[in-house]
């Protein structure tokens, strides 16, 4: 049991700091991609509802691709061929070396993954609000940005609020795969551990419960969200 | 001849023929607003972007259009595929191994899933409360990290799993992502039934029992029916859940699919490699979306009106 506790301290002995560097990490990268995320999503769902077809089939090919394909293998797609392309383009402009960034790779391919997702739940809840909303907030002189603003998004926040939270879980869980691309976060380090220690379930059991107290915490700051989104709506 | 037999009446319809009425006017030409400039852009980048992954594959076979003017084949085709030839195969074999897995992991998964259930449903505290805390486990932490545990985490038990005379099992990378995957997915579809079941109006059970019917038989023949139709659209997307997250298994050293990408990108450093994973993996899970809707649309269309 000493044991235990001397391998995951913090310090020369133990793997506790790294391991917290690896937390950080994986948390910095789920925040990291999450507005782009929502934003490319938001604009995605407004490009479904759009009376413009060509705008449609643009927007529904972008959900295909993406939804379709593994993570990891967007990943790898976005790494390796993002790596190709550049040094293609920069060979063009004479003999320059240029490495893609590992964290950013993840962030853009989380990115495209979380907003091919959130566009849904953004559509779906665009739905949930009916045509009188456009129609009153027209009748009282506002424009597009203002109904937007004032009248469209605090509801469509709450609608969307219980898909997206479940979208930032699911997020969350995915940022494992860039261990993969040599990114160190919790299961990068615990795997490093647990090859030099040769404790690999002890080091794999404190990983998942990193990840359940994450999930746990999210979920507390995701009941919050929820009764602020629901502040307007009065109890009958 | 006609004209004659008609006589003045003839003449009338010849001489004040009701004029047609005008054409409608064409359609107005849309404008060019803003939105339907973004729209076909996008469009085009992605007809762009479709041709130029056609033109990247053809090009990086060696297949190449070659114009001749004479004869009546105006083209000829060379073609020196190498990598094709000599990973299409594995890449066929990578294919398979990834049904295989999906397929027995979700089979034993349903099979898993039903006791799950029961107990995840049971009055008894213990009982909810295990069923809790394996499905919390489960859907709560990645399924990379699950993997890991299992396969490189048995490690630590070696040798009382050898005592036991259970350790060719875990030794084996396939084993154990079949192993992982299967406690995986049932923990989601433990969530499945149990939502779906629970969904069944509660007049059902009543009315049921107001019958006589005993429980188990009003389970069987009344609630579970109407429970499957309501959970098959979840089941379908767990199906595809599972194909895209079957990828990870490349990294526990399974050529899978996606290991036998990885291998032919590590051997050759040609990017065609994740190109042809991605088409397979895309072709995959639309044609299973397609497949399932249509399953689906048949298997409701007594609720249709």
């Amino acid at each position: 049991m000493n044991e235990i506790f001397t391998l995951l301290s913090f310090g020369n002995m133990g793997w506790g700091d790294e391991i917290a560097l690896g937390v950080a990490m994986t948390v910095s990268l789920a925040l990291a991609s999450l507005p782009f995320g929502l934003l490319l999503g938001f604009l995605l769902a407004l490009a479904k509802k759009s009376e413009e077809p060509s705008l449609r089939a643009a927007a529904n090919i972008y959900t295909t691709i993406f939804r379709g394909l593994p993570e990891l293998l967007t990943l790898f797609l976005v790494y390796y061929g993002g790596q190709i392309l550049l040094q293609q383009v920069l060979s063009l402009f004479g003999d320059v070396y240029f490495e893609v960034n590992a964290f950013l790779a993840g962030m853009i391919a989380l990115s495209l993954v979380f907003s091919s997702y959130a566009s849904e739940a953004f559509l779906s809840a665009f739905r949930a609000i009916k045509q009188g909303q456009y129609e009153g907030a027209n009748a009282l002189g506002l424009g597009y940005v203002q109904t937007m603003r004032l009248v469209i998004l605090p509801q469509l926040v709450r609608l969307a609020l219980p898909a997206l939270s479940n979208l930032w879980l699911i997020l969350l869980k995915e940022t494992s795969l860039v261990s993969i691309i040599g990114l160190a976060d919790i299961i990068r380090y615990s795997n490093m551990a647990a090859r030099t220690t040769k404790e690999p379930f002890l080091f794999f059991s404190v990983a998942c419960a990193i990840y359940l107290v994450l999930a746990i915490i999210s979920s507390t700051g995701i009941s919050r969200l929820d009764s602020w989104a629901k502040r307007g709506e009065t109890h009958r | 001849m006609s004209n004659l037999s008609l006589g003045a009446a003839g003449s009338f319809v010849q001489n004040q023929t009701i004029e047609a009425k005008a054409p409608p006017p064409p359609p107005k030409s849309r404008d060019w607003t803003l939105t339907r400039v973004a729209g076909t852009t996008w469009l085009t980048f992605w007809i762009l972007g479709g041709l130029g992954i056609v033109w990247f594959l053809l090009n990086s076979n060696h297949v190449a259009l070659v114009f001749q003017d004479d004869g009546f084949l105006p083209v000829s085709i060379t073609h020196n595929a190498k990598f094709l030839v000599k990973y299409g195969e594995k890449f066929v074999s990578g294919f398979l191994i990834t049904l295989k897995l999906v397929g027995l992991s979700m089979l034993l998964g349903v099979l898993l899933s039903i006791p799950m259930t029961f107990m995840r449903m049971s009055k008894s505290r213990i009982l909810g409360g295990i069923a809790y805390a394996y499905i919390y486990f489960f859907r709560g932490t990645p399924l990379l990290a699950q993997v890991f545990l299992i396969y490189y985490g048995a490690g630590t038990f070696r040798i009382p799993l050898q005592s036991i005379d259970v350790w060719w099992f875990f030794r084996d990378a396939w084993n154990c992502a079949v192993l992982a995957f299967t406690l995986n997915t049932a923990a989601y579809q433990v969530e499945i039934l149990r939502g779906s079941i629970q969904n069944v109006a509660k007049g059902q059970w009543e009315a049921a029992a107001a019958l006589g019917i005993p429980k188990w038989l009003t389970f069987w023949k009344i609630i579970l029916p109407q429970a499957l139709i309501v959970s098959l659209r979840p089941y379908g997307n767990e199906i595809i859940l599972m194909i895209k997250g079957s990828a990870i298994v490349a990294i526990i050293t399974i050529f899978d699919l996606m290991g036998e990408t990885r291998r032919a990108f590590s051997r050759t450093y040609d990017f065609q490699a994740y190109v042809w994973a991605a088409i397979a993996y895309l072709v995959m899970v639309e044609t299973l979306r397609r497949l399932w809707d249509r399953i689906e649309a048949r298997l409701t269309r007594h609720l249709k009106r």
